[in-house]
Order: structure tokens, then sequence, then C-alpha cells
């Protein structure tokens, strides 16, 4: 997040949620955003293929479908533009590009994008007017914008809207990603990616890589590696030949299952270290067993890049260790020692490494947290980046996007849109919320949200069970008829294992920087059974 | 700023403040009840009577605007028995089962009866209602039995949650928590978020995952960060024996500085899974297809062998690894740390796509 959560509750005079169900997903900044929007008169606009609890209470909801996020932000702009509603002045001394975007977006008029989104051309109006006009505006979006082969496009569009209206660098604005996962912040900020070190230092810069060489006293690979997708296709491909699971689950969380499944059994090795025995694990030749949350000390980074503390209240079950010492264990049996006295001599020798985390200690963390970029012991921490327009890279550069189709269209056989997300009572592959028995009490399986009109025009009742199939394969689920999706839309949670909601997925169609599969859009069919 | 006399003692507060607010700043103890700093005041439970020279009326502190040259009086022999009253009043709804309560140790109307001497009440010639205890959800007990009123929780559910699932059905003797046309909670726009759990000031809302598992007097509460979603509402562990035994919540700014206290179903909820009996507590090597348990040793020597051995045959890049948005800084910086200078390759990633 460019700014704070605690903005959205009072310093937002307008949100735009757009691809988020805030509520489910995020549930504490769902109760923030909707204080604000009920008890402090914030104007709330929710874009979403699903009518979530967001877009029930919304100024304007604007349900537009799947994938076609890049047309209906260009329509915002449009709309802006040729109101005049645009902040020349922020654009004129903080951005650059402009003149090339406005180009593009000269076309996008709401009744063109109207039959690209479905949405009328008058909510797109209305909410264009709201945005540009409320004072301190947000966006927030999660994985409804992202998780498309056009995901780093959609996400510059919400960031071309943040600068036309001069909606970053002050409390309540900014370009906010509600991140999925405890510690995805921290994983990416730590490095746990291909192309970067701590703190998005790249691996091809050579005084980077010195710099990382002299610390960890060993020379380093100069080339970029492989995301994960990339991996599992070369594996699939039997050019991968060994693969260390920490943590992860591929065999519920990656796009077509049957392919990932393929992928794995062709490796030479897999070691699987995690705190069940996950779909993926099965698949191991050794499984290591960790720890979980409980069971050690160090820190997470939240999606407003606070890094608080995590502490030890109970020991490990059985054997199972704490996953940093298994990781000194196999490097030292590997030849290279590597060995600590415990979490805070890592995070030591990591700050040492990483410039904006350089000023967060553990002694400092006992005061209730900080938010990078915090350089020294003395910085306070950054609630909101860009502080009044000053772009980490100078200007803000606008980005010209044209709107592209979701990779994977609908044809006669395949005539609906299935979408995935997650419910309230799970979280990501439920290796732990199925494992929590009032959870998976309340919530033991899933079903699939079908839009009234088409269930009635395939005979199918609420409760009936329904076989949905796309181009990778199908499952039997139960069916929920609901008005929550639109006639053409179709969709299911992908926590449970019985249907797991990625044997339907591609992995066809990737976003060509972030390389994200197009979760939020796959053809398929609805038949009973 | 405001200057008047609490007990005889000169006290100055900042304008704006309630007359329980200078108490609470001068550490002159008033009972509450209704009375939490981070919702909408009722004023309605009368424990935090004082007596204002020149009043005709006690007034209720926690609503009552602090005044210069007022002159109050908080445990005078008149305001003592009235709060004795008002918990009598109270105690005739109340079933004090304390022995077998989840709050036993943990209850403002146990301490402030105890506090002032109530053991049994004048008032309950009206008949105590009893309420069946039969919501069938999996997460909160509630038992209305124990509820003194204090509509802490439909405040919590309104302000905090604003989920607004709860309110005040009946007046008087018949006033009770409800939902809807008093249907279960699973019916009603109930998120399960337990927040009226978290204020609940006795007995009448509790944690069906905890029960029975430990009282507030047993546990050791570990100030940690949520696993779940990427919020990082701040929780605490509540531990006995060495076993995590239910969650609560620090609701102040500087241990809670993201959700104060907040939380969802899960982080509130969904922590027994730490105790499941699934998780993995011994390496396991496969062997013609099956798991057969192995020393750490035999498993981290294979583990590293194996490694080796790809890495000389087929090169670093045969190798990937994937590191995890579930576990901590410290582990994914050893992660990378690992796959960059131990295996020799940048192939590490995680699910921050997925």
């Amino acid at each position: 997040m460019t700014n704070s959560i605690g903005e959205l509750e009072k310093d937002a005079d307008c949100i735009f949620v757009i691809g988020s169900n805030t509520t489910e997903n995020h549930p504490v900044i769902g109760m923030k955003i909707k204080q604000n929007k009920l008890y402090n008169g914030a104007k709330l606009i929710v874009a979403d293929p699903r009518r979530t609890d967001l877009a029930e209470i919304a100024d304007v909801y604007m349900p537009h479908l799947p994938g076609s996020d890049v047309a209906l932000v260009n329509a915002l702009m449009n709309v802006i533009i040729s109101e005049g509603l645009a902040d020349q002045t922020f654009i004129e001394e903080h951005t650059e590009g402009y003149e090339a975007m406005a180009a593009i977006v000269e076309k996008y008029t709401p009744e063109y994008v109207e039959p690209i989104t479905g949405v009328p051309a008058e909510s797109i109006r209305a909410a264009a007017r709201i945005y540009a006009q409320s004072g301190n505006a947000a966006i927030c979006y999660a994985m409804g914008l992202t998780q498309h082969r056009t995901g780093t496009d959609n996400v510059k569009s919400v960031c071309n809207l943040a600068m036309l209206t001069g909606n970053i660098g002050r409390p309540g604005t900014g370009v906010d990603p509600l991140r999925g996962q405890n510690n995805v912040q921290g994983a990416c900020d730590m490095g746990a990616l291909p192309v970067v070190y701590t703190a998005y230092q790249a691996v091809t810069n050579e005084a980077v890589r010195t710099k990382f060489e002299q610390a960890w006293g060993v020379s380093l690979p100069a080339e970029n590696g492989l995301v994960l997708t990339e991996v599992i296709n070369k594996a699939h491909h039997g050019e991968m030949k060994a693969l260390y699971v920490f943590g992860e689950n591929p065999m519920m969380s990656d796009p077509d299952l049957q392919h990932v499944e393929e992928a794995l059994e062709k490796l030479d090795f897999l070691v699987v270290q995690d705190i069940f025995l996950t779909e993926t694990a099965k698949y191991a030749d050794v499984v290591l067993p960790g720890a979980c949350f409980a069971e050690k000390d160090g820190t997470f980074s939240n999606t407003e890049r606070r890094v608080q503390r995590v502490r030890k209240a109970v020991s490990t079950p059985g054997q199972a260790r704490a996953d940093w010492e298994i990781i000194c264990e196999i490097a030292t049996r590997m030849g290279y020692p590597m060995s600590y006295s415990g979490a805070e001599e890592i995070y030591e020798e990591m700050r040492a490494l990483t410039p904006s985390y350089a000023g967060i200690n553990y002694a400092r963390l006992e005061k209730g947290g900080l938010q990078w970029p915090c350089p020294t012991e003395e910085h306070p921490g950054t609630p909101f980046l860009h502080k009044d327009g000053n772009f980490s890279r100078g200007k803000g550069a606008f980005t010209a996007i044209d709107y592209i189709p979701p990779g994977e269209q609908p044809d006669e056989e395949y005539p609906l849109i299935l979408t995935t997300g997650r419910s309230l009572f799970h979280y990501h592959t439920g290796t732990m919320t199925r494992r929590a028995s009032a959870l998976d009490a309340h919530k033991p399986a899933a079903e699939l949200e079908i839009n009234p009109e088409t269930a009635a025009a395939k005979g199918i009742k609420d409760g009936d069970m329904v076989r949905i199939s796309t181009r990778r394969g199908g499952l039997d689920i139960k069916a929920k008829v609901s008005n929550i999706v639109a006639p053409q839309v179709v969709f299911m949670t992908f926590h449970f294992a019985e249907t797991a909601a990625n044997w339907l997925t591609s992995s066809e169609f990737l976003d060509p920087v972030a390389k994200i599969p197009e979760y939020k859009v796959s053809a398929c069919k609805v038949e009973k059974i | 700023m405001i200057t008047l006399t609490i007990n005889g003692r000169e006290i100055q507060t900042p304008k704006g403040s309630t007359v329980l607010d200078a108490c609470q700043a001068a550490g002159i103890p008033i009972p509450t009840l209704c009375y939490d700093p981070d919702l909408r005041l009722a004023g309605s439970c009368r424990m935090c009577l004082v007596e204002v020279k020149g009043r005709p009326l006690f007034v209720a502190s926690c609503v009552a605007p602090a005044e210069n040259g007022m002159v109050v009086e908080t445990e005078s022999p008149a305001i003592v028995e009235a709060r004795k009253v008002t918990l009598e009043l109270l105690a005739a709804r109340h079933d004090f089962n304390c022995q077998v309560c989840e709050k036993n140790g943990d209850c403002k109307f146990q301490d402030y009866c105890y506090q002032y001497g109530i053991k049994e009440s004048r008032f309950e010639d009206g008949g105590r209602h009893v309420y069946p205890i039969d919501d069938p959800n999996p997460f909160l007990e509630r038992d209305y039995n124990k509820c003194i009123m204090c509509t802490r929780c439909v405040r919590a559910c309104e302000d905090i949650t604003v989920a607004r699932a709860i309110n005040v059905k009946n007046r008087g003797h018949n006033a009770k928590i409800s939902t809807a046309f008093d249907g279960d909670l699973a019916d009603s726009p109930c998120v399960f978020c337990g927040q009226c759990v978290m204020v609940c000031p006795v007995g009448a809302l509790t944690s069906k995952v905890s029960a029975g598992l430990g009282r507030s007097y047993e546990v050791d509460k570990v100030l940690t960060t949520c696993t779940y979603c990427g919020t990082g509402c701040t929780l605490e562990l509540n531990v006995k024996d060495d076993k995590v035994v239910g969650v609560t919540s620090n609701r102040t700014l500087e241990g809670s500085p993201v959700n104060k206290g907040a939380l969802c179903v899960k982080g509130r909820f969904g922590w027994d899974f730490i105790n499941s009996p699934d998780r993995l507590t011994t390496p396991l090597i496969k062997e013609n297809g099956e798991f057969r348990e192995a020393s750490w040793d035999e498993a981290l020597d294979l583990v590293a062998k194996r490694l080796g051995d790809i890495k000389a045959q087929h090169g670093p890049d045969t190798i990937a690894m994937f590191s995890s948005a579930r576990v901590t800084n410290e582990e994914n910086y050893l992660a990378q740390k690992f796959t960059r200078a131990v295996l020799g390759t940048n192939n590490v990633d995680h699910c921050a796509r997925l």
C-alpha cells in the first residue's frame, strides 16, 4: 500500500474498491471502510463482478465483467479529462507521459466501454465524478485486479487514475493493494523473488551482487531466476530436476492442477517443508515438519509495510522444528555453514543489507511496529509514500494502456465465465482453516454461485449438484443460486481439496511482466447432474 | 483546561472530558459496565454514578461533561448504596453460576458484586427468565441468562464491525439481546468476528472453541501477529500448559496498532489447527511409494545429498525453491540466501501471484 490502513477509516473522503471483496478477504480493513462510509460520510465506489457486501452500501456499484478492468478505468479517466476534473497542477509538476495516456483514453467513452464492461455509461460517469471531486480519494484493490493476463496493465491503470486526480502523497489518498497473505509483503521485501535480493535490489546489478557476495562470502549467480509458474512449466518439460517447497501448496494454489501434478511427478527430487501433509507434500520424496506461527519468533510485514513481531508462544509438536533451523541444517550439510542463535540474529544480518529496513530493530518493534522505508534508527517510519507528489523515481509515469480482452474467451461450448476467490471462513489452500474446527464446521464445502436467470435456464435449483467444466476438466459441486453474480459469470472458492478450483483454471495465459495466471477468467459450462 | 474537585482533590482535565475521563486520569477508580472507550456512550448501566454538589440527582459520570468548579464525590455512602441497588437489580437477571463460567475471574459483574458485597437480590419476585442456550453456530456461545444488558455487544457490532446483526428486543425486565426475529446468528448479518465476545463484561458471550480449556487466570497471553490475511492484526495467544487454548484481543493502540483489538472470525476462532492431530511431528522419507518416519539426521543428510548431487550433475539452475508468504521475514531471508548462496541459483519465488 502507498498509504496506511488507518487512513481508510479516518482520512479518505472517497474509497474506490476494485477487485477486492474486502469484508471477506481483509475483514478488519472492510470494517474500517464501512465505518468511514456509514459514519463519516465518505463516498464508496465499488467495481467488482460480484455484488459484494461493500457493493451493497456503495454510492456507485459497477458490476464489470471479469477482465474488463482497463476499459473501465480508461473510461473513468475519459470522463475526468473530458469534464475538466483532472488535477492539472499535479500532472504538470509531478508526472510525465500524460499526453500519450490521454490520447489512448480519448476513445474510451462510457458509451464505448459499456458493451465491453457491462457497466451502464451513467454509472461510470457518476463514479468518475465522485472519485475526482471528493478531496482525498483512495484506491483499494486485490487479486480481482491482478489475476489477469493484463494484471500489470490493470495496476498501472489505477495508478494513472490516482495521478490524474492528484490523489497520491497525502493521507487518505493513494493506491493500496490489499495483500492476501500474512507475510506476502515480507516475502517480497526479503527477496524471495527470482530477480531481487532484499528491498528489491536487483540480482543483475553488479554493485548489489558484490555487496551480497561480500556479506555471504560466496559468489552469486548473475542471471535472473524463474518465477513459480515458469518453474512448474520447466519441470513439466523435464528441465527442472529438484524442487524445495517450503510452506507452499502448489497442488492447490497453482493454475491447471493436472499440469502441476504431471510436473511434480517428473521431478527427480521434491522436498516439502510444512506443518501438515499438504496436497503437495503427498508427492514429496522427503517431508520435513516445520513450525507454525505460534511456535517461533520473528517478524511479519503487513500490507501497509508495517513490520511487526511474531512471538513464540508454545513448543513445536513432536520433533517438528523452527523452519529457519531446518534451512540452516541443510545449508551446513551442503558445505555452507549457517548458524544463528535465533531469529533476531538473522534479522540483524538482513537489515544490514536492506536499506528500507535498516532503522527497524526488535527493540523498536516492542512499541507497535514500524512502516518501511525506515532507513535509520531515528527515522519514525513512513505511513504514506510519495509525500507531496515526490515519487521515488522522480516524476510519476503515466502509462498509455489499451484494453486487451482476457486470453480465455467463452464460446458456444463454454459460454460462461468462471471466476475464483476466497470465503470469509477459509484461507488460501485451506491447509490451516480446514483443520480449524469451527471454521470447517461452519463452511465445510465449496459452492458454485450462479445467477438465478442462468440457473433457471439450466433447470438448476439452489442446492442442486452441478458439474462445472472448463477446457481443462470438470468437477461436481453444489449450486448456490444467487444474484451476487451476473448471468454470464459463476464463482467458486479455491480452498477445498475435494473441489479444487484450480483443476479448472488455465496456466496458458500469463501476465507478460508479473507472470500471474488468469485465475479470474476461465470459460466454463455448468450442467445439472 | 477545566478545574474540578473530586473527593476533595483539585483535578485538572482537558475541556471536552467527561467526569469519568477526569476520574480515570486522576487514578480514581469508578466502576463501569456499559462504558467502553471505543464505543458510543450508552450511559445506561448506572454503575458509574457520582454525586455532584448542587445537582438534585446522581449523574452518570461516563456521559457527564466535566465543568469548571464541579464538586464531585465518587464513593459517598449514598453513591455506594445506589450502586448496590443497581447491582441487585442486575443480579435479578444474572445466572450466578460462577464456578463453571468461562469468565470466572475475568468478570466485571463478579468483581463489583464482590466489592460491594452483593450476595443475593431482593428483586427476583418477577421471576428470572430462563433463556435457552441453543444458537448452533460453532464459534460463540450466547448465554443470555448471564446478560446484564450493558449493550456493549450491540454497539461493538454496530460501531466496530458495522454488521448490525443484533439489537435490544423488548423493554424493562423483558429486554434481551436479539437478532432480527430472535433467530440464529447464522441467519443474521453476523460475520462471527467475536467483537461482541471481546467487549462482553460477563460470561454471556464466550468462545465455544476455547470452552473448558482454561480461564483467564490460568493462561499466559502472548502478543503476536495473526497468521491469516495481510492486514497484520495483532492478537494474544492464550497459552496453558504449553498449548494454545484461545485468542484474545489487545485493545491498546501500542499493542494493536492496526486493529486495536478488532479481529475477524479466522483470527479469533481459527487457531486450533495449531493443536491438530494432523500436524507433522517427524521427518518422512518416501520409499516404494509410501512414507516412513525418519530421524532428522537421516532426512537432512538425504536432502543435502540429493540437492548436492543434482546441482553437480545438472547444474544449479535445475533446482528451485518455493519460499512462503506465510513464514517469517527471517525465514524468507534465509530461504533466498540458501537458494542463492548454497544452491547457486536465483530460482526462488513464492505464491505472491497466486
